[in-house]
């Protein structure tokens, strides 16, 4: 046997590669189902060219001007039915002659759909009105990667898997291994004990290769998400994320009896962050007074920085802040546990 | 290795420590208001296969466990191959093997893979084949553990025990919840261990496990020892090496006095309780046995009586039974129930405490 396969922190790294591949369940979720959730919501998403709106007029004439508009379906209505229509969503817009005005435009103004068509209607009315262009223009759609909601969400995808990974890795065998007495078994005979946690954040480091190298390849392959920064600081910030997490982790589970109360104590501590850190929209949309909090988060920090190395091509030394808050996250969970940490 | 085993050898050596495998002083261990250990001597010899019987709750595992430094004791002193736990647990690890109590492997793991991770802690022992062969466990290699039966489960616990070649080997009630086929199969791998001249120290609450496998006993109740010895020793501590039990009827006369094992009791006493003039018949009685002639008859040595059931604890059988039969004929009464069986440390434990072992 080589020396190597006789190294006791070899033998505990593949233990817990082998003990995660024979888990279906943790492979489909740590690989498949980011990947899932990235098609869903980049179909769900898409851009989609503008939308024919449907609006009513209720004259003919008033029909005949808006019909030249190509951005809007019409049809003819008379004025409650067309009111109906408006309440009930089937058009957005009702144009109303009125003889002393010329058109009343009916829309609810707080809804973006209605206010283009005000525009397109109003634009169609007056030059078949006769209204000439005072300056000529030219439309020239341009469609750029890296503002899409794809190109938004994808980080923080990575950020929420990391996180997920990182912690049922670590949370939920050790408190499995507590359960089974295993943990005590180890621990009466000449294990490391620091080989025992060193094992499980080796075996992370390398699924996080895997798992990060597959998604990403996958949204680049398949959307075109834009990579601006550095690769080599992306996979850094991947790492310490996954390092805070996994430091979270081993705190959750440092002390707590049963997978029931570890899996408790886990989505306790990741709920917050599924809704502050800014996964699927940005987390600037929290007041200001929660601010702080919200970013002193770790996932809020890991999906920033993330994006910023992505979207905007920052390199870490723009990121300070969010890899300070990564780092701490590393170190005093990682702390606190090692000195609670309940071996029987 | 290759001590003497008896006691005076071993008296000799009390408190040098250095002949010793394991020496236990004074040892006491509370949990909340329960003493769990209450103030525990003990003395292995190096070979000697040794036991700790008792019942659940006597303290057996706790005090293993302090053996195995995973419990510290609240006093006392404890040595280990001559070192202690606070200053030598580095070496102590490489040198024992332990197997405790309700361990489980992973189940996703392979019989081999997880031998491997276990022999990889050790510096030295014997390899991940002769240890899978020493168990038994060849047409298991390649199996996982949660396909295992809880036998071969066993097994692979020991075999975790003895990767690293320990020259001393804790076994913690190593054959509960087996089946009595795979506890045998236990046994003669434990046999083999011994031959192979390991210390060996086992707790169980199996007196046949104790009497088939230990050269010495401690039988624990309370936290304490209330015995020690090789099990022929304990077994002597009841007086003789043979208990017949019996039970009677009236030979003329009703058989509403038939008295067997689970009629009403009657409270160790010789003499039925007098019932009420006019008490109905129906109470069952058991007939009056006068003991003076039973305890006259060279060989008895003593007799007791629990629910109309007689022990008595005789030596020469041969010569006792016949007098017996002789001694209840000549006061009338006939027996319902006769048969002796070999005393056992079950009977120790009772004589010494008044209860079973599995009263608990």
């Amino acid at each position: 046997m080589s020396k190597l396969e006789t190294s006791s922190l070899y033998q505990l790294t593949m233990v817990r590669f082998r003990l995660f591949l024979r888990e279906p369940e943790a492979i489909f979720w740590i690989f498949i189902f980011p990947i899932l959730l990235a098609v869903g919501l980049g179909i769900a998403f898409r851009n989609r060219p503008a939308d024919v709106l449907p609006v009513g007029a209720t004259t003919a004439e008033l029909t005949h001007a808006l019909a030249a508009e190509k951005g809007l379906s019409v049809k003819t209505l008379d004025e409650g039915v067309g009111m109906h229509e408006l309440a009930t969503g089937k058009i957005v817009l009702l144009a109303v002659e009125e003889n002393d005005v010329g058109a009343v435009y009916k829309y609810d103004d707080t809804n973006p759909d209605a206010r283009t068509a005000r525009l397109l209607a109003d634009r169609a009315i007056q030059t078949s009105e006769g209204r000439h262009q005072a300056v000529f223009t030219v439309d020239e759609p341009v469609h750029e990667t890296g503002a899409r909601y794809i190109d938004f969400v994808v980080p923080g995808l990575l950020g929420m898997n990391l996180m997920g990974s990182a912690m049922w890795g670590l949370g939920f065998s050790i408190v499995e291994g507590r359960q089974k007495k295993l943990l005590k078994r180890l621990v009466a005979s000449p294990m490391p004990k620091w080989q025992y946690l060193a094992a499980f954040l080796l075996s992370r480091l390398a699924m996080l290769l895997i798992e990060v190298a597959v998604f990403l390849t996958f949204t680049w392959l398949v959307f075109g998400v834009p990579f601006r920064g550095s690769l080599a600081e992306l996979g850094l910030l991947c790492l310490m994320t996954s390092l805070a997490f996994s430091a979270l982790g081993l705190l959750v589970a440092s002390r707590a009896r049963t997978t029931e109360a570890v899996s408790g104590l886990m989505n306790l501590v990741m709920l917050p962050m599924w809704i502050l850190s800014g996964i699927f929209f940005s987390a600037s949309r929290f007041p200001a007074v929660i601010q702080p909090l919200v970013q002193a988060l770790p996932l809020t920090a890991a999906i920033d920085a993330m994006r910023g190395n992505m979207l905007q091509g920052l390199n870490l030394g723009q990121q300070m802040p969010q890899v300070a808050v990564l780092l701490a996250w590393f170190v005093v969970p990682f702390a606190i546990s090692l000195r609670i940490f309940r071996w029987k | 290795m290759g001590e003497t085993k008896n006691g005076t050898a071993m008296e000799a050596t009390l408190g040098a420590g250095n002949g010793a495998s394991l020496l236990l002083r004074g040892v006491k261990k509370a949990f909340a208001d329960v003493k769990a250990v209450d103030g525990l001597d003990l003395e292995v010899a190096r070979g000697e296969c040794f036991g700790l019987l008792g019942p659940n709750g006597a303290g057996k595992t706790t005090t293993i466990e302090i053996c195995e430094g995973l419990t510290a004791p609240d006093d006392g002193t404890v040595e280990v191959l001559g070192l202690n736990w606070r200053t030598g647990a580095g070496e102590l690890r490489q040198r024992i093997g332990i197997q405790l109590q309700e361990t489980q492997f992973p189940d996703k793991l392979t019989v081999e893979e997880t031998l491997r991770m276990f022999r990889s802690f050790f510096k030295r022992g014997i390899s991940v084949d002769e240890s899978i062969a020493t168990a038994q466990l060849e047409e298991k290699r390649k199996g996982r553990v949660g396909t295992l039966s809880g036998g071969q489960k066993q097994r692979l616990a020991m075999a975790c025990a003895l990767v690293g070649d320990p020259e001393l080997l804790f076994l913690d009630e190593p054959t509960t919840g087996l089946d009595p086929q795979a506890r045998r199969h236990l046994w003669d791998l434990v046999d083999e261990l011994k031959q192979a001249g390991r210390t060996i120290i086992l707790t169980t609450h199996y007196m046949d496990e104790a009497e088939r496998l230990c050269d010495r006993v401690a039988i624990m109740d309370h936290g304490k020892v209330i015995a020690l010895g090789t099990p022929k020793e304990l077994i002597a501590l009841v007086g003789g090496e043979n208990i017949v039990e019996f039970a009677v009827v009236e030979s003329h006369g009703s058989q509403v006095s038939e008295s067997r094992p689970g009629a009403p009791p009657s409270h160790g006493s010789l003499v039925p309780k007098g019932e009420g003039a006019g008490a109905p018949a129906s109470t069952v009685a058991h007939p009056v046995v006068d003991a003076a002639p039973l305890l006259a008859i060279p060989g008895v040595q003593s007799h007791r009586v629990d629910a109309g059931l007689h022990q008595l604890s005789v030596s020469e059988l041969h010569s006792v039974v016949p007098r017996i039969f002789a001694a209840l004929t000549s006061q009338g009464l006939r027996m319902s129930e006769f048969r002796t069986h070999s005393a056992t440390l079950e009977d120790v434990f009772v004589s010494l405490t008044g209860r079973n072992l599995r009263d608990e």
